[in-house]
């Protein structure tokens, strides 16, 4: 596999990238005006990070009383230990009762266990219906974005996507390109056996599933298919209404800037005899997939996370990267702390470097996670493991030799001075070796007469 | 009487602010000394997560420091951050040392931090010509909370004029080994900060830590531009 700086230098610079500069900026501005507004952000963002700290320190029983409660208002639960009986799950619902279309509305999770493969394999129609995920699934692309998954595109190749898949003559025109999403969605929505769904949050004390969309996608997809199937991670869970009210009070402000956002479904059991709309059947399905391991581990404050993507717009490695360098489903700050956890630590060994430690994470984040000493730890956790930047041990050793030796230390600077004379114009501009890294695009100014030396000089 | 932890980097790199800040404090009727047996706070280290090596070098910051007294004045926001909040947890559960780097962190201020709040400073005495901006060091800025000390002290210098810089607190993508791990990203990074900084026709930026201005210094000397980068004790100095 590739390394996120091989996949990081193809993308800088490119117009995708100015795509998603300007897309995370106006996000940026929109959630700043939004926390402007609101007195009790502050005192709200302290809510919700202990309603989630809560929650995941009880989590065993949270998930069986939601659980429970599901049970209790006609629907299924299925636990599923990883991606393979998630997927496994899904698709035996769907091919036992005839299922040939199905609807999805956005769901992270979904990419995460690539649940869309799994269903295709067994000749199941799946649409994405998200307007942001129908495009990647159209163009064969992935998102690069927790909550714009398209983020990186611009309305100009939308059009020409639409013009060439739909059958449909070019417009780059935002309003005209939404009605033809919306036509070309409209009838498989009426024509779906099945609809699948992520989860935004979900409630243990009522067995209810909150769906946070702006495009109503999501009500859709969830009550007009016969089945309706909530996929989620076994962290996204608060034990009561009123604790989702608090989390919707954050969500969508730091998501997007919107108050709340446009749609905000909150399903309790499938249709009840008697109720004209809603699915015959709900079966929620129960992500672990890793998260036993994360919240066993010392790197369990990310699974506090709502997803509001709010850290990658804040990131500055993610504005000149975007969202495809990360490699996978959660990108950004959050991906970078998440991921090496969730999965195979040596494989993403390198996400946690992508980060200058700047904090401007921690500054947005709606449950105020500590994402840079997560990122530390998980550097901390590949270096034990030997599968971090193992090339820096010894200068590092080596260093430390010296700086724990003062008059090592002061030979050292010593020898700086003396290499720093060398250099006529005061300028390094080429190192050797690791070094080059900084010189290729950098100068160096050279060492002079340390302040060690110049201490010592002043007689004091 | 205050103790000057000048940094490696300003060590090797910038001793002038090491003398700046020594002629600031002194001016201010500040005795200050100077722990020669210092060296590094271990922040590289630590930051690549290598944390054996990382706690060697800030042990010894820590024996070294604790050996003096009265307040440890160090002109980078980010080594105050390593001594003040990561040093501590480093150091691990031996009591002692704990102690000891417990009592080095509670003395411990960045330097435009400790002229403000605990000496009331409202201007060194400093005179400037010229227009500079100001770029606001993330660890200092995030993790110790310094934007407005170094911007009214630097209001305060006669002669000097300030200019708003865009995304002043946007990183400049030097993080430390992330400028030589991630070479590419950092570079692209730094590149929005020069443009940044150039389009205020500002002639010097000034920032707390060295650090940073290595990086954004080295980036203008490449891009041949005539912009200086200068670390606050050098304009705050008499």
């Amino acid at each position: 596999m590739t390394s996120f700086l091989e996949r990081a230098r193809a993308d800088i610079g490119t117009p995708p990238i100015a795509a998603v500069q300007s897309g995370a900026r106006r996000f940026q501005t929109h959630r700043l005006t939004a926390v402007a507004e609101y007195e009790a952000m502050d005192d709200m963002r302290d809510r919700a990070r202990a309603i989630r700290l809560h929650t995941l320190a009880n989590l065993d029983r949270y998930l069986g009383q939601f659980s429970d409660a599901v049970v209790a208002n006609g629907g299924s639960v299925f636990f599923a230990a990883d991606a393979t009986e998630a997927n496994d799950y899904i698709t035996r619902v769907a091919t036992d009762r005839g299922v040939r279309r199905i609807v999805k509305a956005k769901s992270m999770l979904t990419e995460e266990i690539h649940l869309n493969d799994a269903l295709e394999r067994h000749g199941l129609e799946v649409i994405e219906t998200d307007l942001g995920e129908l495009i990647v699934q159209l163009s064969g692309d992935k998102p690069s974005h927790i909550i714009a998954p398209v983020l990186h595109k611009t309305r100009f190749e939308v059009g020409e996507l639409f013009r060439d898949q739909m059958d449909v003559p070019y417009t780059d025109d935002p309003e005209e390109l939404n009605a033809i999403a919306r036509e070309y969605l409209r009838h498989r929505f009426l024509t779906a056996d099945m609809g699948i769904s992520g989860v935004n949050v979900a409630v243990a004390s009522t067995g209810s599933i909150c769906l946070v969309t702006n495009e109503g996608n999501g009500r859709l997809s969830t009550t007009a298919p016969r089945i309706h199937v909530a996929v989620m991670g076994m962290e996204r869970i608060v034990p009561s209404v009123g604790d989702l009210g608090v989390i919707l009070e954050v969500l969508a402000r730091s998501a997007t800037g919107q108050k709340l956002s446009s749609y905000t479904n909150i399903l309790t059991g499938p249709r009840r005899p008697g109720e004209p709309d809603g699915p015959d059947e709900l079966h929620v399905v129960i992500v672990d997939n890793g998260r036993s391991d994360v919240l066993a581990g010392s790197t369990s404050e990310i699974l506090a996370c709502i997803r509001c993507g709010a850290c990658l717009n804040a990131c500055p490695v993610y504005k000149v990267v975007g969202g495809h360098a990360y490699g996978t489903t959660y990108q950004g700050p959050v991906g970078a702390a998440l991921t090496p956890s969730l999965f195979d630590l040596e494989e993403w060994a390198d996400l946690p470097y992508a980060s200058t430690l700047c904090g401007a994470c921690l500054e947005v984040c709606p449950v105020r996670i500590d994402i840079p000493r997560l990122l530390l730890e998980q550097r901390r956790r590949a270096v034990d493991a030997k599968v971090g930047p193992m090339w820096m041990k010894r200068p590092l050793q080596f260093y430390a030799s010296i700086a724990t030796h003062p008059r090592r230390f002061r030979r050292l600077l010593s020898v700086g001075n003396l290499f720093g004379r060398l250099v006529r114009s005061g300028w390094i501009t080429k190192l050797p070796w690791r070094g080059a890294a900084w010189t290729d695009t950098r100068d160096l100014k050279a060492p002079g007469r340390s302040f060690h030396a110049r201490w010592r000089r002043r007689g004091t | 009487m205050a103790q000057l932890f000048v940094t490696c980097l300003v060590d090797a790199f910038a001793p002038q602010v090491g003398d700046a800040v020594v002629d600031l404090l002194e001016h201010l009727d500040i005795p200050v000394e100077f722990p020669e047996d210092q060296t590094c706070c271990g922040q590289p280290a630590f930051n690549a997560g290598f944390h054996r090596e990382a706690r060697r070098m800030a042990v010894h910051t820590i024996r070294v420091l604790d050996a003096t007294e009265g307040p440890i004045v160090v002109p980078s926001g980010s080594c105050a951050d390593m001594i003040i909040h990561h040093i501590p947890e480093l150091v691990g559960d031996d009591a002692p040392l704990h102690e000891a780097a417990a009592r080095v962190a509670a003395r411990t201020r960045e330097l435009t931090t400790y002229l403000v709040e605990d000496l009331g400073v409202e201007h060194t005495g400093a005179t400037g010509d010229g227009t500079c901006t100001v770029h606001h060091s993330c660890h200092g800025l995030r993790n110790l909370g310094i934007k407005d000390q170094p911007e009214h002290l630097i209001d305060a210098v006669d002669g000097l004029e300030r200019v708003e810089l865009e995304d002043a607190t946007e990183c400049c993508g030097f993080g430390g080994l992330f400028a030589l791990e991630m070479p590419d990203v950092s570079a692209a990074m730094l590149s929005k900060k020069l443009d940044a900084i150039e389009a205020t026709g500002a002639d010097t930026v000034v920032g707390g830590d060295i650090s940073c201005l290595m990086h954004i210094a080295g980036g203008l000397h490449r891009r041949g531009s005539t912009v200086e980068a200068r670390h606050i004790a050098e304009i705050l100095d008499p």
